[in-house]
């Protein structure tokens, strides 16, 4: 029992970025019909957001102290952010601390600056455009962003670390009751799982009880007639671009701390996002989200060793199997509506 | 001319002239100049071209006539690569063999997978043959390692039987690939004045194989099987309604262009014997895709085009880097040269990526037909009218 809640919650973290990611291209797909191969890009912008608010908060003036020397004997420089200097020590030293979470707050606004740019310069153009040529641009873009992250950031994954009071892991067994030390589970992961489920709750009660989100699920049904009702349907649209490009964003901040971001991370997620998405079945969004958790624990399930004894390798293809399975016996997924993008 | 009207005819008949004559069209430069550089008439860089070229008209064979997408075709590339490389390792190091037996696996290979896949349409399809190509993909890294030799890639070596061939050269060597004793790697090398022109056996035997795919493609376009196909791709349900099952159709499409992957694939690993996972991934599936769309799917020459276009591209762009770069702006002043420099050197070098990307967004937002309509809107700018109507009349537009 201890083992199969292990694996579970293994599954969570990894089926939470999923499902943000695949949140994201449903409603993009859903509002707008465009296949957005460039939203695994903004999965990593999003984490580059954190690291740049890092980065930014470490700037430091660097100050001789004549008191202390260092092993060579000159006088020692000590390097102050100046955070602290502006904030005092203790609460900069907080501030630099918190950098991750701070990063939520810093990413939004950008976030959402890119979706709209994004939409607005290029996406506007290929509404009338065949879904190839939707990816085929979406994709340059997307190598375009990675390209931009690559040259100014390096090739190399850059370590941004959680806030000291949330690094570790904590014992989780014995909160449910438990033996001691079976579930040992890092409490990062805990709070990536919490803040996908309040942003995945965010969003469909922003959708199903505000008026504006009425009207975008309206027009998600029907846009024509939602036009001919005297909505600018096309800037509510725009707006869920932002909307998902800020989830997305948001998704890639809190990964941060869990796989140190670099430049071609969005690509890696981007195609298990798809396969999410075509899993749960274009359109859906709570398709989408079901079949992200879904798959990220069957994928932590597979990783298992009893199972790796079994059948060698498939926790490497696990994902890859479900994906085939499900599409062959529920040809729109798992809960696809009729008739999007089968023609 | 071989069942071909006379504009295909003459269209083979280019692509014949540019194969053959290629070691001197793609090295206008003199070996010695600046612009060398910009020289492609190496061997290695050519017989890319023609692979990737082949490996093109195959898919376009699929997506541009019947519009399914399939994002998993270096699958059956790499299992055409592993193949050949067993061929090699067990029988002998002649290539008929190896370049057969890695169409034959690829194709039972498509055949499986297609027959599969193709229950589904659309956006499903291309999931589907992603799945199947990742699956294959992770599954040579892991657990095929016997077969596949996992990360390191399947190699030659010593202790091969090569019942046919020799283990070992006289002087202790692996033996290189030939063709009855023609040695794919040699290379003849002409100088004439500044220029050096190089040509290699390997290149040209790809080549000529890259004329009879292509001529095989033409005769698919052409005929009442690639007429099917076609309206597979405009109207699938009206062509099920009129009681006609279209999945032979479609599966052969699949089977025949998983065949024109494997014979890339048989052929890379003819130039160079080994083989690695790494062309199964989904982004070398990608570049296919791109390659094709870039010329311009559903066109005869698109595809060709499309893939030299790209490799040209991968292969020149990233080799400038920043001291070429000053050396050619050096006669301007010195803040003017730093700040071209400055620009460009983001779009050369490790960044031709970036250079990349951007042209398929210019490419995809101007040009959707591809380099092909590029081709037909300047033919037309230049008074050509009637002759770019009667194009447009004989080629389908990309796919959806």
């Amino acid at each position: 029992m201890d083992a199969i809640i292990l694996q579970i919650l293994n599954g969570l973290d990894k089926g939470s970025a999923y499902a943000l990611i695949a949140l994201g291209l449903t409603l993009i797909f859903g509002t707008l019909g465009v296949v957005n191969f460039a939203h695994g890009a903004l999965f990593m912008i999003g984490a580059f957001c954190a690291v740049t608010l890092n980065k930014l908060l470490n700037l430091s003036v660097e100050t001789v102290d004549p008191t202390r020397t260092d092993f060579l004997g000159n006088p020692l420089k000590v390097k102050t952010p100046y955070v602290e200097t502006w904030f005092g020590p203790e609460f900069g030293h907080a501030i630099i601390d918190w950098s991750v979470p701070l990063a939520i707050l810093f990413s939004i606004p950008i976030m959402i600056a890119i979706g709209f740019i994004m939409e607005r310069g290029l996406i506007k153009h290929f509404y009338r455009r065949p879904h190839a040529d939707q990816i085929l641009v979406t994709f340059g873009l997307a190598i375009v962003l990675q390209e931009l992250i690559k040259h100014y950031y390096g090739a190399n994954p850059i370590q941004t670390p959680a806030p000291g009071a949330f690094r570790g892991s904590f014992d989780f067994g014995a909160m449910l009751g438990f033996d001691p030390n079976t579930i040992i589970y890092p409490y990062w992961r805990m709070i990536y799982f919490a803040f996908a489920a309040v942003i995945i709750g965010g969003v469909f009660a922003f959708l199903q009880f505000t008026t504006f989100g009425m009207v975008v699920r309206a027009g998600m049904a029907d846009r024509e007639t939602v036009g001919l009702l005297g909505i600018n349907i096309d800037k509510r649209f725009t707006i869920m671009f932002g909307l998902a490009a800020a989830v997305a964003g948001l998704a890639g901040v809190m990964y941060a701390p869990i796989n140190s971001p670099n430049y071609h991370m969005g690509m890696d997620f981007l195609v298990l996002s798809f396969v999410v998405v075509v899993v749960g079945g274009m359109g859906s969004l709570p398709g989408a989200v079901a079949a992200g958790f879904l798959l990220g624990i069957l994928e932590s399930f597979a990783s298992m060793n009893e199972i790796k004894s079994i059948l060698p390798g498939i926790d490497q293809i696990i994902i890859y199997v479900a994906a085939i399975i499900i599409l062959l016996t529920r040809p729109r997924g798992l809960l696809g509506r009729k008739g999007v993008m089968e023609d | 001319m071989l069942g071909l009207n006379k504009k295909d005819a003459t269209l083979l008949g280019v692509v014949a002239v540019l194969v053959i004559f290629a070691p001197f069209i793609l090295n206008p430069f003199p070996a010695d100049s600046a612009m060398a550089q910009f020289n492609a008439g190496y061997p290695d860089l050519m017989q890319r071209f023609v692979i990737f070229g082949i490996f093109a008209v195959g898919f376009n064979l699929l997506f541009g006539l019947t519009g399914y997408l399939s994002f998993g075709h270096a699958a059956f590339l790499g299992v055409g690569s592993y193949s050949a490389v067993w061929m090699f390792k067990l029988l002998s190091m002649n290539v008929i063999p190896a370049i057969l037996l890695s169409m034959v696996i690829a194709g039972l290979f498509a055949l499986l997978i297609g027959f599969i896949s193709l229950r589904r349409t659309g956006i499903y399809f291309s999931i589907l043959t992603l799945a199947f190509a990742e699956m294959s993909f992770r599954l040579a890294y892991s657990v095929l390692t016997p077969i596949t030799n996992g990360e390191t890639g399947l190699q030659l070596t010593l202790e091969d039987p090569r019942i046919l061939g020799q283990t070992a050269t006289e002087n202790g060597g692996i033996p290189v690939t030939n063709l009855f004793g023609l040695e794919m790697r040699s290379t003849e090398v002409l100088n004439l004045g500044g220029w050096t022109f190089q040509f290699n056996n390997g290149y040209y035997m790809a080549g000529a194989l890259l004329l009879v795919a292509f001529y095989i493609s033409i005769r698919i376009f052409r005929s009442p099987f690639g007429m099917m196909l076609r309206a597979v791709k405009s109207n699938q349900q009206r062509m099920n309604y009129t009681g006609l099952n279209t999945k032979p159709y479609t599966l052969a499409a699949f089977v025949i262009s998983g065949m024109y992957a494997g014979l890339a694939g048989g052929l890379m690993a003819s130039m160079d014997p080994l083989a690695g996972a790494e062309r199964m991934q989904w982004t070398a599936s990608g570049e296919v895709v791109l390659m094709t769309i870039l010329g311009g799917a559903g066109t005869l020459i698109g595809p060709v085009l499309g893939a030299g276009f790209i490799k040209y591209f991968e292969n020149i762009f990233s080799k400038i880097n920043e001291a070429v770069l000053h050396s050619w702006f050096h006669a301007l002043p010195d803040g003017l040269e730093n700040a071209i420099v400055w620009v460009l050197e983001h779009f050369v070098g490790s960044g031709w990526h970036l250079t990349l990307g951007l042209l398929f967004m210019l490419v995809v937002t101007f040009l959707p037909g591809g380099l092909v309509e590029g081709g037909q809107r300047l033919g037309r700018l230049f008074g050509r009218k009637k002759d770019a109507e009667e194009k447009t009349a004989t080629q389908s537009t990309p796919a959806e």
